[in-house]
């Protein structure tokens, strides 16, 4: 087990660039040569202006965009370290069910699914799944699950300021700062070990913002390491140890 | 027929090795499925997509085991870990696959389902063809997944004839789960339905998923369909695999020329 207090995260000569084809295979730099180490409890927070390569690092992180050299070195909770730039498929599909969270400024679900199981889900992919052989048993099991499952949500929308009225509306008519809460409580519906946040309150007001941060807070207390963007200072200063500039 | 167990991916519930197809009729160097390879794992979601004439299609229908590859090999392994050379079975015992551990769901749901029969006998086929006989029991488990595609049980007796089309696709997805199939291959299931039909079949798909533990390989034209619902994805071209990968991958930073054109054709995906 790994659950001490050191790096989670270690990142070595981190490049990204993009080969454009459709552009006579123009290259695009994005990412030169970036390092750095996030601990367990600890938030660094990356700051510069748009443009600058910040969320390409977070996608890196995610593996939604593949690094094209360096090392990011991750340790996982209860498995051994593991090099994400080399990461296969599997290794991801795993990762992100369990340790690595992401919470972007874009909530992309399926359309018609009611809001509270949109949270629930994040929860129900996190367990493990158990090779059950009846269907009863299989349905009984799910329904428990998803019940557990949307007990954590509730709670999680609750602390969010969404309206009890919302939650069984899909979340594709809400407004900005609500789908983003959304976002954030199924970022937060697994106990991540590595969390990465892309402006996680930009369209939030004052209140929702406390309650952002709190959450980041106790994230970081549970000993989870946090790489975030954030526009608002007074967020960054109130939650992030450290700042990698972007100039 | 076996497989040396060193030759197969002991993970994987599906492997395609190097499997080439071409129709009868095509020239010799008009391949529609060439060199493809990719593995299955359990619990695993994986969309095939690609444009008309990529040949995902027929790539689909060759892991079926409904079209012979001119090459290659499909690999099944079953639950208890034995890896069967799907082609290499005799066309008996890939039917008896085919009824038992798989189900197919056609693009159309009228080539999947028996349309001069009734709904509840729709559903009861493949539990007979395993000797349940009992009426009442077919009755029930008709009734039980009538409700679970979120279909009216009144009308289990009605003909998939009055049925419109998402209701169809919903009846012929139940006709195939309920013996609980181990992997399921799906050809455009969503495809011709109308937005908000295909939007709640996507949902009932995804959440029988995630109940039954099922593995699916979805051929869709829709980069959409593959985000929501495959974590993984294969890119076809010309019977080609371009590029394959984890779906935001492929979808949000793809490699080759091919793929790269192809998402950024695409009107928000």
């Amino acid at each position: 087990m790994n659950s001490g207090m050191g790096p989670v995260l270690q990142v070595y000569n981190l490049s990204k660039r993009f080969t454009l084809h459709l552009r006579g295979g123009l290259q695009l730099p994005v990412l030169d040569g970036l390092s750095f180490t996030v601990n367990a409890g600890e938030c660094v927070a990356l700051v510069g202006p748009s443009g600058r390569g910040k969320s390409t690092v977070m996608k890196c992180l995610y593996g939604s965009y593949a690094a094209s050299s360096g090392e990011l070195w991750f340790t996982p909770r209860a498995r051994s370290r593991i090099d994400l730039a080399k990461a296969s498929a599997q290794e991801w599909i795993a990762l992100r069910r369990t340790d690595i969270a992401y919470v972007s400024q874009f909530l992309r679900v399926l359309p018609r699914v009611p809001t509270l199981d949109v949270v629930a889900h994040a929860w129900l992919d996190a367990q493990p799944t158990t090779a059950l052989d009846d269907d009863i048993a299989i349905g009984e099991a799910h329904q428990a699950a998803l019940g557990q499952a949307r007990r954590h949500a509730a709670d999680l929308l609750a602390r969010l300021n969404i309206p009890k009225a919302l939650w069984a509306l899909p979340p594709a008519t809400f407004s900005g700062g609500e789908q983003q809460r959304v976002n954030i409580a199924r970022g937060w519906m697994q106990p991540a070990r590595l969390l990465l946040l892309d402006e996680p309150t930009a369209s939030l007001d004052a209140v929702n913002r406390g309650v952002v941060v709190d959450l980041i807070r106790e994230a970081k207390i549970a000993g989870c390491a946090v790489v975030g963007i954030f526009h608002d200072e007074e967020v960054r200063a109130a939650v992030a140890e450290r700042c990698i500039a972007f100039p | 027929m076996l497989i040396d167990a060193t030759v197969a991916n002991a993970d994987a519930v599906l492997e395609a090795h190097s499997v080439s197809y071409r129709f009868g009729s095509a020239q010799a160097d008009r391949w529609a499925v060439r060199d493809a390879s990719f593995a299955l794992y359990p619990g695993e979601v994986l969309a095939i997509v690609g444009e008309s004439g990529s040949g995902k299609t027929t790539l689909l229908r060759a892991l079926a085991g409904r079209l012979a590859p001119n090459s290659g090999r499909v690999i099944y392994r079953t639950q208890d870990g034995t890896a069967l050379d799907v082609h290499a079975l005799s066309e008996r015992e890939r039917r008896l696959l085919a009824r038992t551990e798989w189900g197919f769901v056609e693009q159309h749901a009228s080539d999947g389902l028996r349309m001069n029969v009734s709904a509840g006998a729709n559903i009861g086929e493949r539990l007979m063809g395993q000797g349940e006989r009992q009426y009442a029991a077919l009755r029930t488990t008709g009734t039980h997944w009538m409700q679970r595609v979120e279909l009216d049980a009144a009308r289990i007796d009605d003909s998939p004839r009055q049925f419109s089309g998402g209701m169809r696709q919903r009846l012929q997805i139940a006709r195939n789960l309920v013996t609980r199939p181990r992997l399921v291959l799906m050809d455009e299931p969503t495809s011709g339905l109308d937005v908000s039909v295909q939007a709640r079949l996507l949902d009932l798909l995804r959440e029988l998923v995630t109940r039954m533990q099922l593995c699916a390989v979805i051929v869709t034209h829709d980069l959409g369909v593959a985000r929501l619902l495959a974590q993984r994805t294969v890119v076809m071209r010309d019977g080609r695999i371009v590029e394959q990968g984890l779906t935001d991958r492929v979808l949000d930073d793809p490699q080759d020329a091919y793929t790269q054109l192809l998402v950024s054709s695409v009107v928000n995906a």
